[in-house]
């Protein structure tokens, strides 16, 4: 045996584990209490049940699915940004071969009903009506104009070639900075102007601050427009059944019920005819929480084909058909006192959407999020923001992953470290003199958002430790003398998670804000579990595995789950806003706590020995005191479903029960945390090489830590996207210069840093569980801390820039090299 | 492989016999010379555990082999496998060939959606025979020719660099038994 090399390899394989495990999780919440006390699963990092399927090639993703006589459906979209079809010449395309039908705008006008998507707790908010398919007018390029239907997608793909629309360019509203120009067209002249909403906000006191300030430090943040790149293109399946009238669509989404909804509405059909099964999707961050005009188009095509038709965008339409987002120019400014204390914060926030505000959750949260969060860490008192989400001729625009978050936490992290700059502060020292200390809670901040409870000192304490703050500024400045420049960025943020109605619903949406499950025993032992938030990746059906094996008391491997059927689970939200564990998992934890003790009442009946008694421990009913086990659940299960006549008379089992949660306690639940980051910038060619990356996170009682943790890394990397690569980049005509996946630059395992990641736990008491979001505070705080890096690197040179994504030639410019 | 005397005409946009083993399986088919391989397996054989993501070669999620090497399926021509091997991610599944990395996947959360996870296996599978010894970066490099938006990647590459750690570990023993 070679010793030595054994050792090595011994030791590589430590690293690898070590490497997952870097930061040990150690739960700092209390303990459940009551029949939880001997949750099992609860709290560790279990391996999702759900992912031997996906590794063996065996999921089942929407265009996995084929139904007999079912129909490809492939649009031809506006080549350009504004245009009036004057003629549409479908006859040649017709006579392709296995062409089934053309359609236009007008055609499918005639059976879906137009929409408005505005919301009234936006005031003001304003859009214009929206067809599946554009009439007479094209707003944007990618907008689906007309639609060839086949027998195969090849034939339709075929026929498209054959389709000639005569068109006349418009004039184009392309630059979100003029498009308030007397001088830019009005994309809609029924609306006056390209305003879709405004918004300001003043707390007082701001020109005050800014009198009495020490220092005051401003910069302009500039936000390029991104877009969610899902693997697994949006697709769907829409099957219309004429003779029972049942549309059923099978759609890779994130919310069921919401587009049950829709369809129904939008094509006035009975609500219980519309059923939305959602099985495997490949992956979602928000671009799939949207109904899109080629969703209600295709479910159009199938009701006058009265047969199944299948859309699955390709890669180079979902870029410019998928929504955008975070397009966004903010002028900001700090004001603090010589003692480092931040007074007050300004901004002043314009962002560009599409030609339509997106339905049916609308364009105008994103730049509202951004107002509510700006400066959301602190403690000052004074705030104004101003916002402008104007129209343009470009791909609309709405919530993507982080919603806001990544905006409002760079420019307020990049204002905080330019004010200590100017100070000559420690940026570290900085924040933690300014958060909203752990005992202030609950606390409102100046935005007048309502903060349950956070805890940015624990975070800013354990980031300190762990990321070894001191070691690392002696090594950046050792190697600051040898001329290598290497840079720390911090950005603390919160996160806004368990939304309640506030978000949709109080504005007239019809979106669920409240979830729930169903849990059954079955005659063998097992627990069915049905709940309204369904599996996109995050491992939500993991953790309510676990959630319900604890409160049922049953082992994980009893457990079965089902989501993402509208027919089957209880009616809810689904999985956005970081809502799936907090509000999905309570509405678990309350159905699994309820059939527990209805088994233990037919456990009671059967065993005839009093309920308080019996305990319920890993799927067998056992004595409380001695543990002795007294009924396995599959013998109870046996009694109870084909036995029923031997227990007492007037007794029924009740062996299927249903919860439902809200949270209404608070507008949302907000998380906190804070992310570090370590860069080194060529200053020769502008590289940006990212050495590590820290994130310590506080979202209440963790579940599954390591499914916690991916979460984290998964969101911190589609945050450095933004910050470092993915830009839509469009020309002056306003077309898309990189819209495929060889030009749109995401981010790739080889220049990915390790992410180590620790967690603070600090239940929400607005649930049993005390869960809170984590899906998106990745996002939200990854570029804030990569820009405030490279800005650290560079700011020895005087240089300095605020313009994501930053690339190699905005840090040569900055350096003036060219 | 078509002989001469065969041959038929190279502009025909007919579809053609070919003879391809896949996932061990020989079989008589016949394509059209346009069809992807990718779209042969998926809408033709009704292998669906390879996936779409791009059509244009760059985001790795129709990695199969061919003849043992690693190609994107939507860049390979069905017919171009014509007397060929092709193995999917069914076949390595049911052969047990990749089990260990599969259940490293899975230990390590590795893959949230899944819709990459078919090609990373192929892309990891061939790292492990070419690369027995890869260090963590080289890892990080092989690996980037394949697209994942949900995991951020270290979690791939920790189970990978895990079964890399484990094979050798297995050889030496395997060696000194």
């Amino acid at each position: 045996m070679n010793a030595p090399e054994n050792r090595q390899l011994q030791k590589s394989l430590e690293l690898a584990l070590e490497a997952r495990a870097e930061a040990p999780h150690t739960p700092t919440a209390a303990p459940l209490g009551g029949e939880l006390q001997d949750a099992r699963h609860i709290g560790q990092a279990i391996p999702r049940p759900n992912l031997e399927r996906l590794t063996e090639g065996r999921g089942q993703y929407v265009d996995d699915i084929e139904l007999p006589r079912m129909a490809h459906v492939v649009f031809w979209r506006s080549p350009v940004a504004h245009a009036r079809i004057i003629r549409i010449e479908r006859d040649f395309a017709r006579m392709m071969p296995g062409v089934l039908a053309v359609y236009d705008g007008a055609d499918l006008a005639t059976i879906c009903k137009p929409w408005v998507a505005t919301l009234t707790h936006l005031a003001g908010i304003k859009s214009a009506p929206q067809y599946p398919m554009a009439i007479e007018r094209a707003c944007w390029q990618g907008e689906p104009v007309v639609a060839v239907v086949a027998k195969t997608r090849a034939e339709a793909e075929d026929a498209l070639q054959y389709i000639q629309v005569e068109w006349e360019a418009l004039p184009a509203a392309l630059d979100m900075n003029t498009a308030l120009d007397p001088e830019t067209p009005v994309i809609h002249p029924e609306l006056g102007d390209n305003l879709c909403f405004t918004r300001s906000l003043d707390t007082g006191g701001v020109d005050e601050a800014f009198a009495r300030a020490d220092v005051v430090a401003e910069a302009t943040f500039d936000f390029g427009r991104h877009t969610g790149v899902t693997l697994e293109p949006r697709c769907q399946i829409a099957d219309y059944n004429p003779a029972s009238g049942q549309l059923t669509v099978y759609h890779s989404q994130q919310a069921p019920h919401m587009m049950q909804d829709l369809y129904s509405r939008q094509f006035d059909l009975p609500e219980s005819s519309v059923r939305v099964i959602c099985k495997d999707v490949g992956g979602s961050f928000g671009i799939k929480v949207h109904a899109y005009p080629d969703d209600f188009a295709t479910v159009a095509m199938s009701i006058l084909l009265k047969r199944p038709v299948k859309f699955v965008a390709d890669r180079l339409e979902s870029f410019v058909s998928d929504i955008h987002a975070r397009e966004h120019r903010i002028q900001g400014r700090i004001a603090a006192n010589k003692d480092g204390d931040i007074l007050a914060f300004e901004i002043k926030d314009v962002t560009g959407i599409g030609p339509f505000s997106m339905f049916p959750r609308t364009s105008g949260i994103e730049g509202n999020q951004v107002v509510n969060l700006t400066g959301g860490p602190y403690k000052h008192k004074a705030y104004r923001a101003k916002l402008d989400v104007v129209f343009l001729n470009k791909t609309p625009t709405c919530q993507y992953r982080g919603v806001g978050h990544p905006i409002a936490c760079a420019v307020t992290e990049g204002l905080v470290d330019l004010a200590a700059a100017k100070l000559g502060m420690d940026p570290l020292a900085m924040r933690k003199r300014n958060v909203i200390p752990d005992d202030a809670y609950p606390a409102t901040g100046a935005s007048g958002i309502k903060l349950e409870v956070l805890s940015h000192e624990a975070c800013l304490r354990r980031i300190e430790t762990l990321m070894d703050y001191p070691a690392l500024l002696s090594e950046q400045a050792a190697l600051r003398a040898k001329g290598v420049y290497r840079g720390i960025g911090f950005a603390t943020l919160i996160e806004l998670t368990n939304p309640g109605a506030a978000f949709y619903g109080v504005g007239g949406a019809r979106i669920s804000a409240q979830d729930g499950a169903t849990l059954r025993l079955d005659p063998g032992g097992g627990v069915a579990v049905m709940v309204s938030v369904g599996e996109q990746g995050q491992g939500a059906e993991a953790i309510f595995a676990q959630i319900a094996a604890d409160a049922v008391g049953v082992p994980m491997s009893a457990v079965r789950l089902l989501t993402g059927d509208t027919e089957a689970v209880p009616y809810g939200g689904g999985t956005w806003a970081s809502r799936g564990a907090g509000i999905g998992g309570e509405a678990v934890l309350q159905a699994g706590l309820a059939l527990r003790a209805n088994i233990l009442k037919v456990a009671e009946a059967i065993l005839k020995r009093a309920v308080q008694t019996l305990k319920l421990d890993a799927g067998v009913v056992v004595d409380a005191v001695t543990g002795e086990a007294l009924l396995p659940l599959h013998e109870l299960g046996r009694v109870a479903y084909y036995r029923p006549d031997t227990l007492p008379a007037g007794f029924t089992s009740e062996l299927m029960v249903t919860r439902h949660y809200a949270q209404r306690d608070y507008p949302f639940i907000f998380t906190n945390g804070v992310q570090a980051s370590y860069v080194e910038v060529d200053t020769e060619t502008g590289f940006v090489k990212l050495l590590k990356h820290w994130a310590v996170e506080d979202c209440g009682r963790v579940i599954n830590p390591m499914l916690v943790d991916e979460q984290i890394r998964g969101a911190i990397v589609q945050g450095i996207g933004g910050a470092l690569f993915e830009e839509c980049l469009y020309d002056d005509a306003g077309l898309m210069k990189n819209g495929s996946m060889a030009d749109y630059l995401v981010p790739m395992a080889g220049e990915m840093p390790d992410i180590v990641v620790a967690h603070v736990e600090t239940p929400t008491r607005s649930s049993m569980l005390g869960a809170k979001g984590a899906g998106e505070a990745g996002t939200a705080g990854a570029p804030g801390a990569v820009v405030n890096a490279i800005n650290d690197a560079l700011r020895p040179l005087k240089a300095e820039c605020w313009s994501q994504p930053v690339t190699p030639e905005k840090i040569l410019r900055a350096l003036g090299h060219i | 492989m078509m002989s001469p005397e065969k041959s038929i005409d190279d502009l025909s946009t007919e579809a053609r016999p070919v003879h391809i083993t896949v996932n061990g399986t020989p079989g008589q088919h016949s394509v059209q010379p346009r069809t992807h391989l990718i779209d042969f397996l998926r809408e033709d054989l009704g292998l669906k555990g390879s996936h779409l993501g791009c059509e244009h070669g760059v985001c790795g999620a129709c990695t199969v082999r061919l003849d043992g090497q690693i190609v994107r399926g939507c860049l390979v021509l069905a017919v171009q496998t014509d007397g060929r091997r092709v193995d999917t991610i069914e076949g390595l599944s049911d052969s047990g060939a990749i089990r260990d990395l599969q259940q490293a996947f899975i230990r390590h959360n590795a893959l949230q959606c899944g819709f990459c996870t078919s090609g990373m296996l192929m892309a990891a599978s061939e790292l492990l025979e070419q690369k027995p010894r890869a260090s963590r970066e080289e890892v990080r490099e092989w690996m980037s020719g394949n697209y994942c938006r949900c995991t951020g990647y270290q979690a791939i590459v920790n189970a990978i660099c895990e079964v890399l750690a484990t094979r050798q570990a297995a050889r030496i023993e395997g060696a000194t038994a």
